[in-house]
């Protein structure tokens, strides 16, 4: 295969755009698919400071590396969750990477800052470990960016991730969930503002692009991860896409762009009127946000020592 | 050649030559799930593998808390 812009010998095959590129080729592509992808949804300017949540896999530190090459003030953001040495690995290659590339690299660890990690969560609260881990993360993320003063959060979900939880929010027809999947969350009380740059760019072209620049990013799955209903779902996509090349594109964009209005409204109803929880201040519907219940939940049940060790 | 698969990692020993995409198939693996490195090179799906070459088929697909 031939490169499509410059003709030299190919290193990668893309089906849905019908293309292949070579190595500088395809990295310039990346390049410019994030860069629409931002400026199409509006999500930041070039004086905007920008926090990345990284959790040392191929998107985060692929989004972080892009938007730095691009020129944006990017810092980055890493939970330790404390799932063993799976939590070891990705902290160690996070820390490397930044530190290889001069970036700023703020951390937080549930289990020294916090009192719990994700396997003890799990089990206390006999919910699935992804459930806990993202109720978890999402608190965290909003606050550092909140804290830090951030202008927005950047996630490193990418067209595989966002069609894959549109295809769940599809099948049980959570209009309220189907309100708020959109690349750009605007800002409001007690909310950073929240973007997905990697929106058009699939999780193959990002592994790619890590690949080609020697990121040395966690390949290996999160164990517990394993029989997560977002995998099957992508299964189900990528069988779909083998068959029908440009069909997660189309359905994800499609939504974007014909479908996402019709739910807005229905976002604003199901959030109704916020109080602030009444142990952190952040915005909940209750009393007490889902975070600080799970955390005392957990806690309640579990010696803990808070507070790193120095 | 030898073709190195993860999660779990693992070898296995197949005759070459071989073209890329005959061995995505024979595995039954959909080509959207990896990438193909060829001697530590990132390599299209009509790359002709000779039997001496290594090859890592690297899943792509990630889950988990999204």
């Amino acid at each position: 295969m031939k490169c499509r812009r410059c003709k030299a010998p190919a290193v990668i095959d893309i089906r849905r755009h019908n293309a292949a590129f070579c190595r500088d080729c395809f990295l310039h592509h990346c390049k410019e698919q994030v860069k629409k992808a931002i400026d199409e949804f509006k999500m930041f300017g070039p004086d905007d400071n920008i926090l990345v949540a990284v959790s040392g896999g191929k998107d985060s530190l692929a989004l972080w590396h892009i938007l730095s090459e691009l020129g944006y003030r990017a810092d980055g953001l890493y939970i330790g969750l404390g799932i063993g040495d799976y939590s070891d690995e990705s902290g160690v290659r996070t820390r490397a990477f930044a530190q290889a590339h001069g970036y700023t690299l703020v951390e937080v660890s549930l289990p020294s800052d916090y009192g719990y990690d994700i396997p003890t969560a799990a089990s206390r609260t006999n919910r699935a470990p992804c459930s806990s881990c993202g109720l978890s993360k999402r608190h965290l993320f909003n606050k550092a960016a909140l804290d830090g003063g951030y202008d927005v959060l950047a996630t490193g979900h990418n067209l595989d991730d966002e069609a894959a939880v549109l295809l769940g929010n599809v099948l049980h027809w959570e209009p309220g969930y189907l309100g708020r999947q959109y690349p750009v969350l605007p800002a409001a009380d007690g909310f950073a503002k929240k973007v997905k740059p990697l929106v058009k760019m699939g999780e193959r072209e990002m592994a790619a692009y890590c690949v080609l620049l020697d990121i040395d990013y966690q390949v290996e799955e999160c164990p517990m991860a394993e029989g997560n209903r977002h995998l099957g779902y992508k299964e189900v996509l990528n069988s779909l896409e083998q068959r029908s090349p440009g069909a997660k594109a189309a359905f994800l964009s499609s939504f974007f762009s014909r479908g996402h209005d019709h739910f807005k409204d229905a976002a604003h109803v199901e959030k109704g009127e916020l109080n602030s929880c009444d142990e952190c201040g952040s915005p909940t519907t209750g009393t007490r946000c889902a975070f600080c219940a799970l955390r005392n939940r957990v806690i309640s049940e579990t010696p803990v020592s808070i507070g790193r060790k120095d | 050649m030898k073709v190195i698969l993860r999660n779990p990692r693992r070898e296995i020993e197949i005759q070459g030559p071989m073209v890329a995409d005959s061995l995505l198939r024979r595995l039954e693996i959909n080509p959207e799930t990896v990438l193909i490195i060829c001697n530590g090179t990132l390599v299209p799906r009509d790359t002709r593998f000779s039997d001496d070459d290594e090859i890592e088929l690297r899943p792509v697909i990630s889950g988990g808390a999204l």
